[in-house]
């Protein structure tokens, strides 16, 4: 009754089964990319200074020692100077959300004379190079009284980062289907009530994606931050003067300190990223 | 709810024109055309997310032409279901409850009662991203008829929903919507759907209500040519003719039909004659009276053969008993019943009258 099957050719399973490996090893290799710098950056900041001279390099925590790490934190400036940063993130996070969520849904929803000609305005802010933005800002600010303060400096950082929130959380906006919202209407919402019940809600990941772009730029400007401000530094513009001269050892414990809070707030913002109600992206 | 009027211009051409509808308390009327003849405006204009150029909607004696979507007290079902992903089924249902500040008792009491109803009880913890397109479109149900609306809107609420699923849940919708006894509009461009739910049913087409009426006069005396192929699966079969001279019989092809009473006026006339394939006899041998025509197809469908045949130069669809045997190419008889025969204005398509 059955026909002879002709022999299986395991060919196709065998290319099938190499490129997976090679994938992964891909996959590994880029990881690899990402996190040695920080492992090596991490690994020098909680080493003592002579370990960082040996050579070889010791590439295990042989010599922890909080040493390197403690003074640079208590040299002048570096406490102050993380607080300044902090405060300009999350100022500038507040006013680029307060600014730029608004003006996406305005994008996404409605349809306006001077749509097309406005999104393309919103990146010429980007196309200046940021000296060429800071020094009439410096201007500005010098007469006005704002400069040398966060507040200088979040304004510059809103406007730096203006145009990626409004255009991710808009393109998020369009991603909201407009039943729901008319659904949220019909059964009793105001547009106001409507927007906060639901669309916000749903586009909460995009937001989230806009406010990691939003702080971490603004964590990691340095030229900006420099020009705009002489005492009130944020961090990377006090790392960047003072440290500039000063050992390796610093340096290392200056990166990580420059990494850590970014990273921080990313795994913090991770979580609505990713997480939407019920089916997780993975 | 009271009469309401309404233009609407969408572009260059009206998307509703001058429609003119009068819903009452109670009743079930579905709204059938098919896509872009206005329907959907039309609802949307009722429920408040459109705005109409001119003319009036009225609810209950309160005039809510241009009262916000929020005030109107009415409720909707979506075709795309539109259930708040990021609220759980249990607040979806609660939703426009607490929109108008119910109490928590009685919020509670009114979704346990509509998970009920909808079967949706064991659901009620999940978001909705865990529920089947049919079980979503329940929780979308279930959210419209909690409310204890003025009117409940629904637009094509079964149209993505598989085809067994629509059939069932159809019948359930029915009961559900006769249990509540609210006032129901209904959109869609299903037929059948049209005519199984509807108290009454108007046929749009061009941003006009063609015909209103219930769905056995809708189906049996369609209005014009476009009601009686746009209703019933096969559509209509309609048919050139010549009412003789006496107006007491119609020319079709070689034979003729006995007419009746309201030709006399038309004696001489082209007109259309409209037929019901279930409603055309059909005999393998020649009859009294019967129309000879050619068989091209047959198509059995279980319970019927469905035959398409030419009668001179025009092809007619015909159902006969699932027992009805014969082969393509054969000539048959078709005998015409003249109760059953619709007649129109062979250039308008209007249906003739007798007066």
């Amino acid at each position: 009754m059955t026909a002879t099957a002709p022999p299986v050719d395991r060919t196709p399973l065998r290319r099938y089964r190499r490129n997976r490996v090679l994938v992964q090893v891909g996959c590994i290799a880029i990881t690899a990319f990402m996190a040695v710098p920080l492992y090596l950056i991490t690994l020098a900041a909680f080493s003592s200074r002579q370990s960082l001279n040996e050579f070889p390099l010791p590439l295990l925590p042989t010599d922890v020692s909080a040493e390197t790490i403690g003074t640079f934190l208590r040299s002048t400036g570096i406490v102050a100077s993380l607080g300044n940063s902090l405060l300009a993130g999350a100022g500038t996070l507040l006013l680029s959300t307060a600014i730029g969520v608004p003006a996406a849904y305005a994008l996404a929803r409605f349809a306006f004379r001077g749509k097309d000609p406005y999104q393309l305005f919103l990146l010429f802010t980007r196309a200046l190079p940021i000296v060429v933005l800071s020094v009439p800002l410096a201007q500005l600010y010098l007469t006005t009284g704002l400069y040398d303060t966060t507040y200088a400096v979040i304004g510059l950082h809103t406007a730096l980062t203006l145009p990626t929130t409004i255009l991710i959380t808009a393109s998020v906006f369009l991603a909201v289907p407009v039943d729901v919202e008319e659904a949220a209407r019909v059964f009793g919402c105001t547009p106001l009530q409507a927007f906060r019940q639901v669309v916000a809600p749903m586009a909460l990941p995009g937001i989230a994606a806009a406010s990691i772009f939003t702080f971490v730029l603004s964590w990691n400007e340095v030229l900006g931050a420099s020009i705009l401000t002489l005492t009130r530094r944020t961090l990377p513009a006090q790392v960047l003067t003072s440290l500039a001269d000063s050992s390796l050892a610093y340096r290392f414990a200056g990166g990580f300190a420059l990494v850590i809070p970014a990273l921080l707030f990313i795994a913090v913002m991770r979580r609505y990223l990713t997480n939407m109600w019920g089916s997780t992206i993975r | 709810m009271a009469g309401l009027v309404k233009t609407y211009p969408g572009g260059t051409e009206r998307a509703t024109d001058d429609v003119s509808l009068d819903v009452a308390n109670g009743e079930f009327v579905v709204l059938l055309g098919p896509s872009g003849c206005g329907k959907t405006t039309l609802l949307r204009m009722l429920a408040g997310l459109e705005v109409p150029d001119s003319g009036s909607v009225a609810i209950d004696g309160r005039d809510v032409t241009y009262l916000p979507v929020q005030q109107r007290n009415l409720s909707m079902v979506f075709q795309s279901y539109a259930v708040f992903p990021h609220r759980k089924v249990r607040q979806n249902i609660a939703f426009g409850l607490r929109m108008r500040g119910r109490s928590a008792e009685d919020v509670t009491s009114k979704v346990n009662w509509a998970a009920d109803l909808l079967q949706l009880t064991p659901y009620l913890d999940r978001y909705p991203a865990q529920l089947s397109g049919g079980q979503r479109q329940r929780v979308a149900v279930a959210r419209a008829i909690v409310m204890d609306a003025d009117v409940l809107l629904m637009d094509e609420p079964l149209s993505n929903l598989d085809a067994l699923l629509r059939l069932s849940f159809r019948a359930e919708l029915k009961k559900i919507v006769q249990d509540l006894g609210t006032t129901t509009v209904y959109v869609t461009h299903d037929q059948s759907e049209a005519l199984s739910l509807g108290d009454r049913v108007a046929v749009m087409r061009k941003g006009r209500i063609v015909q209103l009426g219930d769905p056995i006069e809708v189906y049996d005396h369609p209005a014009d040519r476009f009601v009686g192929s746009f209703l019933g699966s096969p559509a209509m079969n309609f048919l050139e003719a010549r009412v003789a001279e006496s107006g007491e019989s119609v020319h079709l092809a070689d034979g003729s039909v006995r007419a009746p009473a309201l030709l006399r006026r038309y004696g001489g006339r082209d007109v259309l004659l409209g037929v019901r394939a279930e409603n055309i006899g059909v005999d393998t041998k020649n009859v009294d009276g019967a129309i000879s025509a050619k068989l091209e197809v047959l198509e059995p469908t279980g319970s019927a053969v469905l035959l398409t045949a030419t009668v001179g130069d025009q092809q007619l669809k015909v159902q006969a008993p699932g027992t009805f045997r014969a082969r393509p190419g054969e000539t048959v008889w078709l005998t015409f019943a003249a109760e059953t025969l619709r007649f129109y204005d062979a250039e308008t398509h209007l249906a003739l009258d007798a007066a």
